[in-house]
Order: C-alpha cells, then sequence, then structure tokens
C-alpha cells in the first residue's frame, strides 16, 4: 500500500492522544489515594511510561509484531527496530509511526496495573517488575492478538485492546495485590480519597485520549475510525449514567462512581468499537457501568484490596466488552457479525480469546509477582507505608 | 470545667469519635496537627543511610467537660486511640476558666 498523508496525520495525532492517557491514568489514580501517597502514584504512571517506552524499542515491538512464533510471540528480527523501516506494505503510513502508536498502548497497560500496588509497592521492585512484566505478559498478548498470534488466526476480535491492554491489566492488578497482601489498616479505617476533583481531571483526560485510543485503532483517517470515536463517546457516556444510577439507589451519587462508570463504558466499547453501531454502543456502555459497579462492590465484600479497582473497572469492563463484541458485531459497520445476527461462531471465539488472556495474565502475573516478591520484596516496610511513599520512596512531600 | 486535649493517630479518629459519642460526648473540636514525642518521628534505614521524618501527622481533638465526667472521656480515649504503640499520642487536660454558648448566651456547665 502506498503512504497516506492523511492516515499518517491523523496516526502521529491519535498516538499524542493515547500519549495523555497514561497521566490521566495518574491523577485518576492520585485523587483516590491518600494524600501522603499521591507523588508516588502518579509517578509510578510515568514511570511505567518511561519504562515501556525504553523496553519496546529495545525489544517489545519485536516480541509482539515480530515474526510468529508457535502464535504465542513474536520472535527477535526486529530487535532494537532493527529492520522496521519506513515502508511498510501492510500500512499506509510510516512503519515507525505504527511502532510509536503502539508504544503508547503497551505503556499504559503498565500504568493501569499500578492500582494493585497503591500506596504500599516499593519503587524499585516494580521497576524491576515492570519490564518483566511487559515482556513476558503484555507482548506476548499482544502478539496473540494483534502480531498474528494463535487468537488472530482463530478469529477474535479485539478493535483497540480489550483483551490485550483491559483484560490483561486488570486481572493482574488483582493477582499483584493478591501478593503484595492488602494496606496495613485495610477494612479498619476509612481510606477517603483525598482530591476527588484531581481524578475528575484525570477523567478529563481519559476520556479525551481515548478518541485516539479507539478511533487511531482503524489504523485510517477513514469511516471506521468515524465509527469507532462516535461510539467511545456514547459507550462513556452511557457507563456513567449506569453506574451514577445504580449507585444512587443505594447512597448519594458520587461524582467517582460516576467517574468510574465512564471509565467502564471507555474499557467495554474498546474492542467493540470498530464493529458495532452507536446503539450497541448505548446498551454495551450501560451494562458495562452497572456490572463494574457489582464487581467493585463483590471486591470490597470478599475484602479485596485491589486498592484502585483496575480488576473491576478494566478486568470486568473488558471482559464484558469482549464478549459483547461477539454480541453486538454488526456486519454493515466492519463486515463481521455477532451473536445478535446469528452468529454464534464469533461469540464462541470471543469467550475463548478473553477467557484465555484472562487465565494466562492472572496466573503469569501471580507466578511472576511471586518470585519477585522472594527475591527483592514487592512492598515497604511498614514505618515507610506508615509515613507515607511520597516522603519513603521519593523523599517528597505533596502539600508542604 | 476541664478541657481535655487529646493528640491522636489519624487512622484511629473514627475509633475515638464513635466511642465517644457512644458514652454521650458528642461535642467536639478537631485539628489536623503535626508533631513529634520523644522519639523525634520516625527514623527510616535507606541503603544504610538514616532518613529521619521528624513531624508526624496527628489529629488533636479537644472536647470540654464538667469536672467529674473527665475521667470518663480520658478512658474513653484511651481504649480507642491506643494500639500499644509508639505513636499512639498524649492526653493533657487543662483547667477551663468560663464558657460561654453564643446562641444563648447561657454559661458555665450550661454551655458546653
Amino acid at each position: 500500500m502506498n503512504l497516506n498523508s492523511g492516515d499518517t496525520a491523523w496516526m502521529l495525532s491519535a498516538t499524542a492522544l493515547v500519549m495523555l492517557m497514561t497521566p490521566g491514568v495518574g491523577l485518576f489514580y492520585g485523587g483516590l489515594v491518600r494524600k501522603k501517597n499521591v507523588i508516588s502514584i502518579i509517578s509510578l504512571s510515568f514511570i511505567a511510561y518511561a519504562l515501556v517506552s525504553v523496553q519496546w524499542v529495545l525489544l517489545g515491538y519485536s516480541l509482539s509484531f515480530g515474526p510468529d512464533i508457535m502464535g504465542f510471540i513474536g520472535n527477535l528480527n526486529y530487535l532494537g527496530l532493527r529492520e522496521v523501516g519506513l515502508e511498510n506494505s501492510d500500512l499506509t503510513m510510516p512503519e515507525l509511526a505504527f511502532v510509536m502508536f503502539q508504544l503508547t498502548f503497551a505503556a499504559i497497560t503498565l500504568a493501569i496495573l499500578t492500582s494493585g500496588v497503591a500506596e504500599r509497592g516499593r519503587l524499585s521492585s516494580f521497576i524491576i517488575f515492570g519490564v518483566l512484566w511487559t515482556t513476558f505478559i503484555y507482548d506476548p498478548l499482544a502478539h496473540w492478538v494483534w502480531g498474528g498470534g494463535w487468537s488472530a488466526r482463530l478469529g477474535a476480535l479485539d478493535f483497540a485492546g480489550g483483551t490485550v491492554v483491559h483484560i490483561s491489566s486488570g486481572f493482574s492488578a488483582l493477582a499483584l495485590s493478591i501478593v503484595i497482601g492488602r494496606r496495613s489498616g485495610f477494612g479498619e479505617y476509612d481510606m477517603e480519597p483525598h482530591n476527588i476533583p484531581m481524578t475528575l481531571a484525570g477523567l478529563a483526560l481519559l476520556w479525551f485520549g481515548w478518541f485516539g485510543f479507539n478511533a487511531g485503532s482503524a489504523l485510517a483517517a477513514n469511516s471506521l475510525a468515524s465509527n469507532a470515536l462516535l461510539v467511545t463517546n456514547t459507550a462513556a457516556a452511557s457507563g456513567a449514567l449506569g453506574w451514577l444510577f445504580a449507585s444512587w439507589l443505594r447512597a448519594k451519587p458520587s461524582s467517582t462512581g460516576m467517574a468510574s462508570g465512564a471509565v467502564a463504558g471507555l474499557v467495554a466499547i474498546t474492542p467493540a468499537a470498530g464493529y458495532v453501531d452507536p446503539i450497541a454502543s448505548i446498551i454495551i456502555g450501560v451494562v458495562a457501568g452497572l456490572l463494574c459497579y457489582r464487581a467493585m462492590l463483590f471486591r470490597l465484600q470478599r475484602g479485596l484490596d485491589e486498592s484502585l479497582d483496575a480488576w473491576a473497572i478494566h478486568g470486568i469492563g473488558g471482559l464484558w466488552g469482549s464478549i459483547a463484541t461477539g454480541i453486538f458485531a454488526n456486519s454493515s459497520v466492519n463486515g463481521y457479525s455477532g451473536l445478535l445476527y446469528g452468529n454464534l461462531e464469533q461469540f464462541s471465539v470471543q469467550v475463548i480469546a478473553a477467557g484465555a488472556a484472562m487465565i494466562y495474565a492472572f496466573t503469569a502475573t501471580l507466578v511472576l509477582a511471586k518470585i519477585i516478591d522472594v527475591i527483592v520484596k514487592l512492598r515497604v516496610r511498614e514505618e515507610e507505608e506508615y509515613v507515607g511513599l511520597d516522603i519513603s520512596q521519593h523523599g517528597e512531600e505533596a502539600y508542604a | 470545667m476541664k478541657k481535655i486535649e487529646a493528640i491522636i493517630r489519624p487512622e484511629r479518629l473514627d475509633q475515638v469519635k464513635e466511642e465517644l459519642e457512644r458514652a454521650a460526648f458528642k461535642s467536639m473540636t478537631i485539628t489536623e496537627v503535626k508533631g513529634r514525642g520523644e522519639q523525634k518521628g520516625i527514623t527510616l534505614q535507606f541503603r544504610g543511610q538514616r532518613m529521619t521524618v521528624d513531624l508526624l501527622p496527628k489529629i488533636k481533638v479537644e472536647i470540654v467537660v464538667e469536672d467529674e465526667r473527665v475521667d470518663t472521656v480520658v478512658k474513653t480515649i484511651m481504649k480507642a486511640a491506643r494500639t500499644g504503640r509508639i505513636g499512639d499520642g498524649k492526653i493533657f487536660i487543662i483547667p477551663v476558666e468560663h464558657a460561654i454558648r453564643i446562641r444563648t448566651g447561657e454559661s458555665g456547665n450550661h454551655a458546653i
């Protein structure tokens, strides 16, 4: 295919949009933690971005998009972006633009899973964990779905990363939080969010950046990208309203609930954005808001301290979105049809692909986290946790 | 009348409030403060280096009560705020000369 300047311009812009989502995650999480840990949690997002930026160029792109090895992972042909030129016969943009676009996806995924170590993770151990997690868990998952791996060959649909980004980060955060243990005092006293407007500012960046995330995944400036952008917005709005009203039945409708619902809607539409129509996106969003809200209540009931709900929102939202793609895919959008249009096979394939990603992310992270914990300890010492990670890990205070 | 001034761990505030309420003490004033005791805060070890966090966040609870109820308040606060570890805080008891309720002009024990 020939280079197309319109596509190239859109992809460069979309990449910049997606980049903003990682600090968005940082601010979203930053508002939810206690004020002694806000520098720590925002920094973790930036550190995740920096780590993956380097890993992706050296190794990650090759493992994800290099020539296939047994459907599981890419080989090392593109190590250090060797042989990655400006032109690629499958793309209408320079391949380097695609490399950079995909880099921002890998980076935000690691940022999302910092929820599992919030307010208690050791910075140095997280750096080691982050590099290994991206290499052994994100890269294979990206290869399965987008790099010509088994999941792609099976015909699984994942437009912008419902399995790769959201199921993987959500279920990994859960595994990580189980290995590292609950925050001290969890369940004994309230750990209220310290700055809700900060969380809402984070939501704004996420919502905005998500247009690049989903519409950019069309890899072209065309009608598919337009469909993706529209359904992304409707699903976010529907998710926000769904969670808002569901929580209203129990108590006052909180803004953090509304924000969580919007993210749940965004997560759920991610795999579906290029396959479903706007009406379906309303249903996907509302169900995501209700389902993720239930998942959060379930987590609290079970006393699980997956502190900032990456599992409830990204894990469960991603699972729902991947399955919903198999239900609502409409052939008039992109040629694929789902259960609603009588295609049982697509539905089954979606369930298999989502289930496999969930099991792989959870178990592989459990093993990796346990190994790292035994060798270098994932968690800070008790007195470091007590004074807060801002002081103990960074020597800084957010509000002096 | 006495003022009871308790410096407690921030994470015990909910417990202290609850226990005081159960013992029928509803009025109080709360301030976020920083402070240290004899140990001068907490010393963290970092690669062999020591780093001292010398002022830790605490909560100051102030309650004014009749003389004969001081013991109950002190016991209630001690029970709710105590973890048995360094940093549990202190309680000070200070005589109060007079008290006036601004809205009604009542004074003395009626005002507290």
